[in-house]
């Protein structure tokens, strides 16, 4: 045998061993309860799919984004399936980066998505990531606290309302707050929430040629709002409380309303971590009446980076993580209440769902209310509920988002926060050559 | 001759350095006793100091749900790796600069520390590029160079100045005996360097141990250290701070049990010179 055939022999060796090795997805993922499960659960999978491998990698979200930003813009390779949100994927799907979903297999039923969460997720007629779970934002509201002031809460409740009432309940010799909102500057934390709110106000970020519009009177009249209802009826402390703070606030008994993500119900009502379990009440986000109410629209959902080497293997495991079948496997192992909520008609068509899950109807109602293409009263030309759908919104955002969160502290007042905010947008959008 | 000092001044001098030794140590002393709560007694309000249901519950969640020791291996590698590798460099790279400077020493030695200036995301996107061109993302050869190269500067520095407190007479007669150049390093210049290598070593490794923007961005599933060992447990949409604590304890127990057997040799060192 020659020095050739030996070298020849070689490599068909290790090409052979290469075939029958099984293949190994990198699942890139974020640190919440439901993608947990799913860990945990995937057995179920490989069981069925012998020759596909499954590694984890599980973030904390903002580590998450920038980490899979970097490789799908460096085209790194890391990564065979990613958790992405309804922000990253309309425009990641206009770079490339993702490749459209078409081989779901004939049982995976793409009709059965929420057409809310649905059309986030799609452009160009494509999906081009499947949701895993989603949701949107809507009142917690103590029931006990309502009866012993007198009111009841509406089932569409407006601002007015909501303000009276958190004032009245409010009583701060016992650490009882009327409403607790987030104040926490981020483009994910206070702006969230406070891009939703003042669509209801009729406000939104950009008129349709892209100038900003904090200069006009529907943010004044938001952000004034805000601010006079967070000192009179807040936690102290309020611009520095994100989703957590008040989650903690509101568990230990000290909120008596909570305007927030769809998600925290499960964690409020569940009487292992929560001091006010069986009192929490729910309600739609409030509106002005001017035809847009206050809720946001999120789904953390699974993509494939474009030139992925096993995509017909990721495709194959997204069909059974956003499956209809995944979600009888979580009922049958964790029972009803902890199916990933908030992707699926035929969920919320479901009586021991219904049964299960006394948030059901709300959470459902909140997402379907929520138009991700038609956010605002007046007419805009960005996606997205509580976010533009533009990379720079990320940084924007942010900034935006410090300013207000200095207003709610009392460093600026409403005024000086718009005035900045809007030379601060002015700014970026025109270096990024939004504004000609 | 020791001064005089007063029974009530020795007494409140005592009581500072107490003081704000706890305050130091409370943040890591809350963490671990929060690691053995429940989530609902971790958030409670006033929060509970000693008396609770004391439960080791989080810890084998944390294990069931993630492989500790291949994260702690992959710590270990890159930590000890990364140090001695540097040591190799700097070592004779601070010879060099302590006993035969030139003009430009001092400039060369401002030069390496103006590297440490810059944030470390601005060369994010192609320090990026590097590793996936040469394949070194997700390995631990990757993440062993990269904190060689972030901390060599430190190194360089601390053995720099350890080095200038040696006399360079003794090295001259090492020569004058017939030492060659790597002999004198070695068995002349070392021994007598030893404590502030030592902890130099030591520091180190704790650096490298908690770096945690390059070992998160450039690692994924195989050489994911401890610190993507913590960051798998934080979470903005829910709380978890028990979870959160216990594998925060878990990550930093090696660490902190190193530091604190070595405490002596690390003082020693980091003292090394102080009296002239």
């Amino acid at each position: 045998m020659n020095l050739r055939t030996f070298l020849l022999g070689t490599c068909s060796a290790v090409a052979l061993a290469g075939l029958a090795q099984a293949e190994t997805l990198t699942i890139a993922t974020v640190n919440n309860g439901d993608m947990i499960r799913m860990q945990k659960l995937a057995d179920d999978f490989t069981s069925k799919n012998p020759d596909i491998q499954l590694e984890w990698v599980t973030l904390e979200e903002n580590v998450l984004r920038q980490r899979v930003t970097t490789d799908i813009a460096t085209k790194g390779g890391q990564y065979d399936i990613m958790t992405i949100g309804t922000y990253e994927v309309p425009i990641w799907a206009k770079q490339g980066w993702l490749l459209p979903l078409d081989k779901l297999g004939p049982d995976y039923d793409v009709d059965d998505l929420l057409p809310a969460i649905r059309s986030g997720l799609t452009v160009d007629d494509k999906l081009y990531a499947a949701p895993f779970y989603g949701e949107s934002s809507m009142v917690m509201y103590r029931k006990d606290l309502f009866e012993k002031a007198g009111l009841t809460m509406p089932e569409a409740p407006n601002w007015e309302f909501i303000a009276d009432a958190a004032r009245k309940i409010t009583d701060k010799n016992n650490e009882i707050y009327g409403i607790c909102l987030r104040g926490k500057a981020g483009w994910g934390e206070n702006m969230a929430f406070l891009t939703a709110t003042a669509n209801a106000f009729g406000a939104r970020w950009f008129d349709e040629n892209w100038k900003p519009q904090f200069d006009q009177p529907e943010w004044k009249n938001a952000l004034d709002f805000y601010v006079k209802l967070m000192n009179d009826a807040g936690p102290p402390g309020a611009s520095s409380n994100g989703f957590n703070e008040n989650l903690a606030l509101f568990q230990t008994g000290k909120c008596g309303m909570w305007i927030d993500a769809t998600v925290a119900a499960s964690f409020v009502t569940n009487p292992h971590e929560s001091t006010v379990a069986d009192k929490v009440g729910f309600a739609l986000a409030p509106d002005t009446g001017l035809g847009k109410r206050g809720n946001w629209l999120w789904a953390w959902s699974l993509g494939i980076p474009a030139g992925s080497q096993k995509a017909d293997a990721a495709q194959k495991f997204i069909a059974w993580a956003t499956g209809k079948d995944y979600l009888k496997l979580v009922a049958e192992k964790e029972g009803w209440a902890n199916v990933p909520p908030g992707t699926r008609k035929s969920l919320y068509e479901n009586p021991e769902y219904q049964k299960a899950a006394p948030f059901a109807k709300m959470t459902l109602d909140s997402i379907n209310a929520a138009d991700p293409k038609n956010p605002a009263v007046k007419p805009v030309p960005y996606v997205g509920v509580q976010f533009v759908a533009i990379p720079e919104f990320q940084g924007l955002g942010t900034a935006v988002g410090q300013v207000f969160s200095a207003a709610l502290a009392g460093q600026m007042s409403v005024d000086q926060a718009l005035a900045s905010a809007q030379q601060l947008a002015t700014r970026e959008m025109t270096k990024a050559g939004y504004i000609k | 001759m020791a001064r005089n000092v007063s029974t009530q001044r020795k007494l409140v001098t005592t009581a500072v350095a107490w003081t704000i030794g706890i305050l130091i140590f409370f943040p890591i002393l809350w963490t671990f006793l929060t690691s053995f709560k429940t989530e609902a007694q971790a958030i409670a309000s006033p929060p509970a100091f000693l008396f609770f249901d004391w439960t080791t519950e989080n810890y084998f969640e944390v294990q069931s749900r993630s492989d500790y020791f291949k994260h702690f291996m992959n710590s270990v590698v890159i930590s000890f790796g990364s140090t001695l590798l540097g040591l190799l460099i700097a070592i004779p790279s601070a010879w060099a600069m302590a006993f035969s400077p030139t003009k430009r020493t001092k400039d060369v030695l401002m030069w390496m520390l103006s590297t440490k200036m810059m944030p470390p995301v601005g060369v994010l996107v192609p320090m990026y590029l590097i590793f996936r061109n040469t394949g070194l993302l997700d390995t631990r050869t990757g993440l062993v160079i990269v904190l060689t190269l972030i901390n060599l500067p430190i190194i360089i520095w601390m053995l720099y100045t350890y080095f200038k407190e040696i006399p360079g007479e003794i090295l001259e007669a090492a020569r004058m005996d017939g030492a060659s150049l790597a002999k004198e390093i070695i068995y002349v210049l070392t021994p007598m360097a030893i404590p502030g290598i030592a902890s130099t070593l030591l520091l180190n490794i704790i650096l490298a141990w908690n770096e945690a923007f390059w070992t998160l961005n450039l690692s994924a599933a195989k050489a994911a250290p401890l610190t993507a060992f913590i960051a798998s447990y934080s979470s903005p949409e829910g709380l978890f701070y028990a979870k959160l604590s216990a594998a925060s304890t878990m990550a930093i127990a090696p660490i902190l049990i190193l530091g604190w057997f070595s405490q002596k040799q690390l003082v020693r060192g980091l003292t090394f010179g102080a009296v002239k």
